[in-house]
């Protein structure tokens, strides 16, 4: 008769096992924790740690309650919250002894107090959005037009230094927005540094133009190369921006791509709008460049300069400390040959400094620059948000090997400690603007958890009681398939680690809603089977065959606008989507399967059955009430 | 329990016409408010800075929108959210050209105004103090003074949206739209005939379009969650056309006497008890989202809840007479026996 093979029903046992374990971490909540990560690439996170970090919590008398290892973090569980600030503060000590020059990140952050057993088989709380936890998200968008003049700047200082080795005569090299132009005196120089780029520099489109005496050569990115800097670009945006939000101890920085040219970044928990946006948007660059002394010197051009006509190749700049000055605009040293930076004080005037390490081609071109020339003056910038600062411009006393450069000019120490954190967070290779920010306050998340779930509660009772009502025996059925959705949902969400947002809870909500449909259908069919006189097991059989069809087709409908709605939706929209699919496709399997295994355990087996717990049927003709 | 007991098919085609007269004047009345009135969409597709804050005790709003516009936000919008004490402030996006500076400073910058609000009404009291929280960020600053004697505004949320992300929300969800719709058609195609693709499609567009109109007319916020409920409750009520159009096929194989007409009829009776209770259960937990949900949700579940009555009607009395007008008939289901029969109209 009505009875399911034993796989079957093994089948759901399974489904329904698999939905209580990968549930249940949802309900244990969180506890306060302190989680250790590495901020430079160079040290580990390994045993070593774990036990340093457990020795520190020792000597302070503090007990973790739970002291975890990940691939890249520690985490060490803590009773409560004044514990989690003591033990934060502690280890920090024991881990940072010079704060200035940092290798590990502490951050408070929470943990799931599930026990160990349903983490290792990664039964993981749902990933809560923002919108729920609090906590700040950044869209920002990468300038990549400004990542190309970058490296068009830089190319030219190679090419500089290219020709100046192979001892061909140019008489200027110079950008001209997306091309670098060389100028010749004559054809024959043209010709040599044709060649020579074209074997050395294969990223480059190379086009002679012929301007009255003057023979040009003009270099422009190939399309490859430029899509190819592009990609460059975004990754080692969003490298710095690891390494920026890693100063700012976050505990679980989210920062991803999005589209082309788009970085998402959500930091929970952060409340410091202000100082995260500091830190993020600061695009802080450092360049050397030489002083046109002879300008700078001459008080009339320096007057002229004031009001905004400059000598052809030159900025104008106001040093600190007030004195006006014309730079080049040629970039003898960019901030990318940078490979380590720290605030300290000059030896000698006991002035706050920032001492820069070069890698070895920064430091050959210094060495080079230096010696050529001693006795002017050098400028370094640092650039913010396009504007360019002159930091200092010391006159060059001799030739500066090693690679090893302080920066000093009347700054404070805690300026110093600024430019060095982010000269050593190293540079955004495209300038980058905020372009969307939402900050949600923890309360407001806390308030938003709470409203989602007691929506989702009192319209499931609703339906429980009515359909219980109605349809008796069969309602039961419904409504524990239901339930059965519900736990199905969860755990796949739980499971997925999909980020359920605010849109998300009401998604399930209406997942339930509109899921309770296919048994609405399924009931109606069996009542109208018992109508048209079939017996309760025949009605029951064909009720579910009949009903199949149509719930197919239903679902298919919604679960088009669902898939639609991921594939163009972005945040609120896509937390909606993806559980509004994840629910379409679990309310089938329950709503058929479960509930048709339920049905089949209650009244498949009995041979003579009298009559099926569906509520009233009434049939037109025999009127009986 | 039963609530239907329907001894003979309703004669749902004989008001055919009527049906379709009263949607194509509620479509109509839809299209007229979204013209006139147009939606007011939320600053994501807009572009522009929102807050929510929150205050111990009801602030004025006249102060506040005072302080506003002497601190050079003309056009911003302060108004109540959900109780006298949080308020919402909008900001338009800068008109271009005008401080390019920093676009995403304004959420500070807001704040920084309200916070003299209240450093002017407690004047005296101790500016100095006042001074010093003003400098910290207020979010989550734990208030360690004495909250009686300043009613400082807690910051709950703040979003800002650039206008360039607002345009591609705009299309993104235009794109949505068009791609849920060719889905829907496709699908119905394949499994019906192009007649049910067709006649769903219309009747549940209008659907949409009459929810939109709702927004337009009494000027609720179209925000992108609103969105997402307009598309979820599309695919949802073509479900019930896709529900009748499943008994059509299946009378017209079925009962070889009916006329197109009766055969509507029978379909139509036949799922209405169940076309009633479903809608009546999800119904129900919109319901709970739009008592419980809170402000967050409230747009959402009035778009719900708007989709869901309107497709019960569009979808079964509007569809059905639409397929018929469409010249449906019975040799379109048997493949069998090719007789070409005139469409029974």
């Amino acid at each position: 008769m009505n009875r399911y093979p034993l796989w079957k029903n093994i089948l759901v046992l399974i489904a329904v096992v698999f939905g209580l374990v990968y549930t249940i971490p949802n309900f244990f909540g969180e506890a306060p924790a302190v989680q250790v990560t590495s901020v430079k690439v160079t040290i580990k996170v390994d045993a070593e740690l774990l036990s340093a970090v457990d020795a520190a919590l020792q000597d302070a008398a503090i007990k973790p309650t739970a002291l975890t290892m990940d691939s890249n973090s520690v985490r060490a569980r803590l009773a409560d919250t004044d514990t989690q600030l003591r033990a934060k503060d502690i280890i920090e000590k024991a881990l940072n002894p010079d704060p200035a020059n940092a290798s590990y990140s502490v951050a408070l952050n929470l943990v799931s107090n599930s026990p160990a057993w349903l983490t290792s088989i990664h039964a993981l709380p749902m990933y809560l959005g923002l919108d729920l936890r609090g906590g700040v998200h950044f869209l920002l968008q990468v300038d990549m037009k400004g990542a190309l003049t970058k490296r068009l700047d830089s190319i030219s200082a190679d090419l500089r230094s290219l020709l100046r080795e192979k001892s061909i005569r140019h008489s200027g090299i110079d950008r001209d927005k997306q091309s670098v132009v060389i100028h010749f005196r004559d054809a024959d120089m043209r010709n040599q540094a044709r060649a020579l780029l074209a074997d050395s520099q294969p990223d480059l489109a190379l086009a002679e133009i012929q301007d009255g005496a003057e023979f040009k050569l003009v270099a422009t990115l190939k399309p490859e190369a430029g899509q190819r800097i592009q990609e460059y670009a975004l990754k080692q945006n969003i490298v710095t921006l690891h390494n920026r939000i890693n100063e700012l101890g976050v505990a679980e920085p989210v920062i991803q791509q999005q589209g082309a040219d788009r970085v998402v970044v959500q930091l929970p928990g952060v409340q410091d709008t202000a100082k995260a946006k500091d830190i993020l948007g600061r695009t802080a660059t450092l360049e050397v460049r030489m002083v046109d002394d002879e300008a700078s010197n001459n008080p009339s051009i320096m007057e002229r300069a004031a009001r905004g006509q400059l000598p052809v190749g030159t900025e104008y700049y106001v040093e600190r400390g007030g004195r006006p000055l014309l730079v080049k605009k040629q970039v003898v040293l960019t901030g990318e040959r940078l490979t380590d930076a720290q605030p300290g004080f000059d030896g000698e005037t006991q002035e706050a400094a920032v001492h820069l390490t070069l890698d070895a081609a920064g430091a050959r071109i210094f060495r080079d620059i230096t010696r050529e020339s001693v006795g002017r003056r050098m400028a370094i910038l640092l650039i913010e948000k396009g504007k360019g600062e002159v930091v200092t411009a010391p006159v060059i006393r001799s030739e500066i090997g090693g690679g090893r450069v302080q920066i000093s000019g009347r700054m404070t120490t805690n300026e110093a400690a600024d430019v060095a954190l982010l000269l050593r967070a190293g540079s955004l290779a495209a300038p980058m603007e905020i372009i969307e920010e939402r900050t949600i306050g923890p309360s407001l998340g806390a308030d938003n958890i709470a409203k989602g779930f007691r929506a989702t509660l009192w319209g499931f009772i609703a339906i429980a009681v009515f359909m219980v009502a109605y349809y008796l025996m069969f309602g039961v059925v419904s409504v524990i398939a239901l339930s059965a959705n519900l736990l199905l949902l969860v755990a796949l969400l739980s499971l997925l680690q999909a980020t359920l947002t605010l849109p998300g809870i009401a998604a399930i909500a209406l997942a339930l809603g509109m899921a309770i449909d296919s048994n609405v259908l399924i009931n109606e069919r069996i009542r109208e089977e018992l109508r048209g006189g079939s017996t309760p097991q025949a009605a029951i059989t064909a009720g579910y065959d009949r009903a199949w069809a149509t719930i197919v087709d239903s679902n298919v409908t919604t679960l088009i606008a669902g898939i639609s709605l991921l594939i163009f939706g972005s945040g609120a929209v896509r937390g909606f989507a993806v559980v509004h699919c994840l629910g379409i496709l679990t309310s089938i399997f329950s709503s058929v399967v479960v509930s048709r295994a339920l049905v089949n355990l209650i009244y498949g087996h009995r041979r003579k059955l009298e009559g099926l717990s569906i509520g009233q049927v009434w049939k037109p003709g025999n009127s009986k009430a | 329990m039963e609530f239907f007991r329907i001894k003979k098919d309703i004669p749902f085609m004989r008001h055919a016409l009527v049906f379709n007269i009263i949607s194509l004047i509620t479509f109509l009345l839809a299209v007229f408010f979204l013209v006139s009135r147009g939606l007011n969409f939320s600053i994501e597709f807009t572009g522009g800075t929102l807050l929510e804050v929150s205050y111990p005790s009801a602030p004025a709003l006249e102060r506040l929108r005072q302080q506003l516009d002497t601190d050079g936000f003309k056009d911003a919008q302060v108004q109540n959210f959900g109780s006298s004490r949080d308020v919402l402030i909008r900001v338009p996006p800068a008109k271009s050209g005008q401080q390019d500076v920093s676009l995403s400073k304004v959420g500070e910058r807001v704040m920084a105004s309200l916070l003299k609000v209240i450093q002017s009404d407690g004047a005296g009291e101790a500016p100095h103090r006042l001074e010093s929280i003003a400098g910290k960020s207020p979010l989550g600053a734990t208030e360690t003074e004495d909250n009686a004697v300043v009613n400082k505004p807690e910051l709950k949320r703040v979003e800002f949206v650039g206008p360039q992300v607002g345009k591609e929300l705009a299309t993104d969800g235009a794109l949505a739209l068009l791609l849920v719709i060719l889905g829907i058609m496709a699908y119905l195609a394949l499994r019906f005939e192009w007649r049910f693709a067709v006649a769903a499609i219309i009747a549940n567009l209008h659907d949409v379009v009459i929810i939109l109109g709702f927004f337009a007319f009494f000027q609720w916020e179209f925000s992108l969650p609103v969105l997402a409920a307009v598309l979820a409750v599309l695919g949802y009520s073509v479900n019930e056309s896709v529900v009748v159009f499943d008994r059509v096929r299946e009378t017209f194989k079925k009962k070889r006497g009916f006329t197109t007409p009766q055969v509507l009829d029978h379909a139509i009776t036949s799922t209405i008890s169940r076309t009633i209770i479903t809608h009546g259960s999800t119904q129900m937990m919109v319901t709970s989202m739009l008592i419980f949900g809170g402000t967050a949700l409230h747009y959402f579940a009035l778009a719900l809840t708007i989709g869901i009555l309107f497709g019960i009607y569009s979808s079964v009395l509007v569809a059905s007479p639409l397929v018929m007008w469409l010249g449906v008939s019975r040799d379109q289901f048997i493949k069998a026996k090719v007789e070409k029969q005139e469409a029974v109209v």
